[in-house]
């Protein structure tokens, strides 16, 4: 019934005055009356038995308020056992799987399991004396067996992690459709290949951070925590401290980005709350950069052993993979990221059979969690890969060899048959795929316009490629969001919801979507979130949801409120309900000038007001939930023209296009900064960031200066072409698109590099690309060239 | 740990006197002694560029030096000139241009990309590239940021005045 204005419109953003002046408030930033400091004792080896914590001369350090260690928690708090590790009871009946997730203690008590867990802590006047006591703590560990690939992990004879789980897998499942690979004809083609996802994680430029106050007038505690999932923290905590959930409070402040590794629930936001009872003081604890590149969740890390069959035309008829994902010590989100493996490898393709299998294997390295995109690079990478290999082996253009399996437009909607994480079987609810690689191709200046110019540089000596991806991604998971709308006695509207803006820009595009509900300017809506006090139930932003279910709850509560605002106003106007319309900030007979603004409709419907209609309670405010049936499918191709310099082994990116349709945009500008931020971060993952542990498990890239992020120098020239085709999931039409953009950059650098030296015969079948190896094909080949 | 220095300051044009100890850095002294909590800490080893701060008018890193080194120099911070006006037009560009997500690294941006127009008047597309990679953004891709700058950089006012002065090269006290 709305006609969009403000959605679709690129506004500017609400929250930049404050954060281009240096008035945005993070949580390094909020500072309590008698605060305490406090820092953590970490572990310098990778595997170790605890004989003995001396903490007799940190305790004796001036300033030193308390040095805990794991017994002192012992009896009071419980390991951490993550809420998304146990996947749906409609995925399990599914799903042939065995999951074993370990528990995850708050401090390490007998044993430390990977660099940089935490083992002990230290509560100081500062932070300078906390740090100073943590060096002063005298541990004494029997170093044990390290485990630092899951292939050790997975010998017979391997020491075990856990030992109670009496394994070192620590997830496992498998699912297939259709033939078996071993009963397909022989006369077909097959592929078969080892692809591998190396580590790397989010590392936001804010690291994580935690302050709680403990009010012992009421008994609650306050928690601020820079997370993507508050209401998931004051579940932990209440659950912990034993407290009901209306007496703990957890607000997320400004989130200096996030991408995933705020988005679940860390032991530090569990001990501070329950210092800051115990102590009766404040506490604050704010990661280094140090602990965050040690400690907080990497990402990524499998190897897939995939093998696709095809026939002699290009149409696939089978694939499989066999997976197996270094977990690191802990898995806190069990297997989600197989999970989102095995839901988005088959891309927008037809794949008739499937056959895959998931392990996740424990190691002595840091936890690996989702991460932006999670399991939906990493399983594009495989088959994107497979489809170059194909296009290969047949001698058909690698656009040809997708056009021929792509799923058309007049398939839609098309169901792959296999279930989502969900549990529900996936649906690809609308697009057309082949048209995103066409609007690529074309952005890059077109196919046949290409391979020419590539010829010709060939020629020169100069090496270009053409590097594709085509994805689909399941977004704006469920279960659900929700939306508390008011109109409060001045006439403002005031939205609430659950999610957590980490850079968003929650607070502009939730005001767009009111503003057209409520036929008012963005301006008069004021948007509450990341507080668990503005809203009963929330889930959080990950996992490219936001968009889809908190503004289709605005949606749903604000046509519930609306027909109470239309009878107040009908009432108020002495006519029908059905004759009066929303117009201009308020309520009006149809056809006739005179508008009765929110403002007097909220002072009538107030509570105590005489001026309701017979019949009508008190108040303006509607709490709905937006419960989604599944995931919308988003999808895109990424093409780029790639350039190998043959004697350094420098890859250029010449230029990069994002052809990207997430159904209808609710602010295009931020929409597009989304997905360029993406690629950015894709691009950085496949050229410069890689986690490095060594033999004994020791994290070699600690530090900014070894693990590397990139900069503005680094970026290529990037095009965004946006389509937008509307799911019918939701009224809105909107799919999710936080994560795209991470999606297609391994494949496309990766497919670049082969095309351009496809005479080399070299294949990149890892998603970090060596210069090294480039450098040695290229040198390979001069030798033969002169040994002729 | 009592060793305390005393150290005058001009932070943000106001005379600061504090005692402070030799190990206090820069960012914490602006941060937790003066609340200038504007300036972020991203990584505390120099690379990132969160903190970057005007010392004595040259961008700095301020988590890279003591408090003490400030003793008898002025600062100017996000807060400082922005509330000067200073880097209004940057501001306005960086709106604009969806130059900012989280807005974590912005300060720090913003103080480099003024520093950066300020010394070097006549910027190509190259040098804003180039010199606005003193920073570490993870939520842009960098290409809004640089919009903005140009934009600014092209500015008819700041063409004109560019033209009255040689741009200035040189070493910079660090």
């Amino acid at each position: 019934m709305t006609t969009a204005q403000f959605v679709g419109q690129s506004l500017r953003r609400k929250e930049d005055a404050r954060l281009t002046s240096g008035q945005g408030r993070y949580i390094a930033d909020i500072r309590l009356p008698n605060m305490a400091h406090v820092a953590f004792a970490r572990s310098p080896f990778a595997h170790a038995r605890i004989r003995k914590i001396d903490v007799a001369k940190a305790q004796a350090l001036p300033g030193v308020v308390a040095v805990y260690f794991a017994q002192d928690l012992a009896g009071d708090l419980e390991p951490l056992r993550g809420i998304l590790t146990t996947p749906p009871l409609a995925w399990r009946s599914h799903v042939q799987h065995a999951i074993n997730i370990p528990e995850q203690p708050l401090l390490a008590r007998d044993t430390v399991r990977y660099v940089g867990e935490a083992y002990a802590l230290v509560i100081a006047e500062n932070r300078y004396v906390a740090e100073d006591a943590v060096e002063l703590i005298e541990p004494d560990f029997e170093p044990l067996a390290v485990l630092a690939e899951p292939s050790q992990a997975l010998a017979p004879d391997a020491v075990l992690i856990h030992p109670d789980l009496k394994t070192n897998v620590v997830g496992a499942f498998r699912l297939s459709k259709g033939v078996d690979h071993a009963d397909l004809p022989s006369s077909l083609r097959r592929i078969r290949r080892r692809f591998e996802n190396h580590r790397f994680l989010a590392s936001p430029i804010e690291c994580r951070g935690v302050v709680a106050e403990y009010d012992g007038r009421n008994n609650s505690i306050s928690i601020w925590s820079a997370t993507q999932v508050v209401h998931w923290v004051r579940a932990e905590v209440a659950k912990q401290l034993k407290l009901p959930e209306a007496q703990v409070r957890c607000i997320a402040p400004d989130v200096g980005g996030g991408f995933g590794v705020k988005g679940r629930v860390y032991s530090e936001e569990i001990i501070l709350p329950f210092l800051a009872r115990k102590l009766r003081r404040p506490m604050s604890w704010i990661e280094d950069r140090q602990e965050h590149l040690l400690n907080s969740t990497h990402a990524r890390d499998d190897v897939h052993e995939a093998e696709i069959v095809f026939d002699d035309d290009g149409k696939i008829v089978s694939l499989k993979d066999d997976l197996v994902f270094d977990a690191g010590a802990y898995a806190p989100s069990g297997i989600a990221c197989l999970a989102n493996v095995s839901t988005h490898i088959c891309g927008p393709y037809r794949v008739p059979n499937f056959a895959f299998s998931a392990t996740a294997v424990a190691t002595n390295k840091a936890p690996n969690a989702p991460y932006r995109g999670t399991g939906r690079p990493e399983g594009s990478f495989v088959i994107e890969r497979l489809l170059d290999l194909m296009a290969h082996e047949l001698a058909v253009d690698p656009v040809d060899i997708r056009l021929r399996n792509m799923i058309g437009p007049q398939e839609m909607p098309f169901r792959p048959g296999l279930p989502y994480r969900d549990g529900v079987p996936i649906v690809y609810d609308s697009g057309d795929y082949p048209r995103s690689l066409r609007l690529a191709i074309n952005a890059l200046g077109g196919l046949s316009e290409f391979r020419s110019r590539q010829q010709q540089a060939w020629r020169a000596g100069r090496y270009l490629g053409l590097g594709i991806v085509s994805y689909v991604e399941g977004t704006g998971v469920g279960p659900f969001e929700g939306a508390t709308i008011r109109i409060d006695s001045s006439g403002g509207i005031v939205v609430a919801t659950g999610a957590c803006s980490s850079g968003q820009g929650h607070e502009t595009v939730f005001a767009q979507v009111a503003a057209d509900e409520w036929k008012v300017e963005p301006s008069d809506v004021t948007v509450l979130i990341s507080d668990t006090a503005v809203i009963a139930n929330g889930f959080g932003t990950l996992a490219s949801r936001s968009a889809v279910v908190s503004s289709s709850a605005i949606r749903k509560a604000s046509a519930v409120l609306r027909q109470k605002v239309l009878e107040v106003g009908a009432h108020l106007l002495e006519c029908d309900v059905g004759d009066v319309e929303l117009r201009d900030g308020g309520v009006a007979v149809k056809g006739i000038p005179h508008v009765v603004s929110l403002k007097e409709i909220a002072l009538a419907a107030h509570p105590g007001s005489k001026r309701r209609p017979p019949g009508v309670s008190g108040g303006l405010e509607v709490t709905e939930y937006f419960e989604p049936p599944t995931v919308t499918w988003a999808y895109g191709t990424h093409a780029a023209v790639v350039e190998v310099v043959a004697d350094t082994g420098e890859i250029r990116i010449e230029k990069y296009v994002v052809a990207h349709d997430a159904g209808v945009l609710l602010n295009p500008m931020i929409a597009s900064g989304q997905i360029m931020g993406g690629v950015c971060q894709g691009i950085g993952g496949c050229l410069l960031e890689k986690v490095v542990y060594d033999a004994e498990g020791q994290n070699l890239t600690g530090s900014f200066m070894d693990y590397l992020i990139p900069v503005a120098a680094q970026m290529p020239p990037i095009e965004i072409i946006h389509t937008e085709t509307p799911s019918p999931l939701n009224e809105l039409g909107v799919k999710g698109l936080g994560e795209g953009g991470v999606v297609g950059p391994p494949g496309v650098i990766a497919n670049g590099v082969c095309d351009a030296l496809r005479h080399l015969g070299l294949e990149v079948n890892r998603s970090f690309i060596d210069q090294a190896k480039i450098i040695a094909a290229f040198a390979q080949a001069d030798a033969k060239e002169r040994a002729r | 740990m009592n060793d305390r220095r005393d150290i005058k300051v001009v932070v943000n044009g106001r005379h600061i006197f504090e005692s402070v100890e030799p190990r206090l850095l820069l960012s914490d002294f602006l941060r937790q002694t003066l609340g200038l909590t504007g300036t972020h800490v991203g990584c505390e080893h120099g690379v990132c560029g969160a903190c970057t701060i005007l010392f004595d008018g040259h961008a700095t890193r301020s988590c890279l030096m003591f408090a003490v080194q400030a003793h008898g120099h002025a600062i100017e911070t996000i807060e400082g000139l922005a509330e000067s006006g200073a880097i209004h037009e940057l501001q306005q560009a960086f709106m604009k241009h969806h130059a900012l997500q989280c807005g974590f690294c912005t300060p720090g941006m913003l103080v480099v990309a003024y520093d950066l127009l300020k010394f070097s008047p006549m910027l190509s597309s190259h040098a804003i590239r180039e010199g606005m990679s003193a920073a570490l953004c993870r939520c842009t891709g960098y290409w809004n940021i640089l919009k903005a700058v140009e934009e600014v950089a092209n500015l008819p006012e700041r063409r004109a005045a560019a033209d009255e002065r040689p741009p200035e090269i040189g070493a910079r006290p660090i």
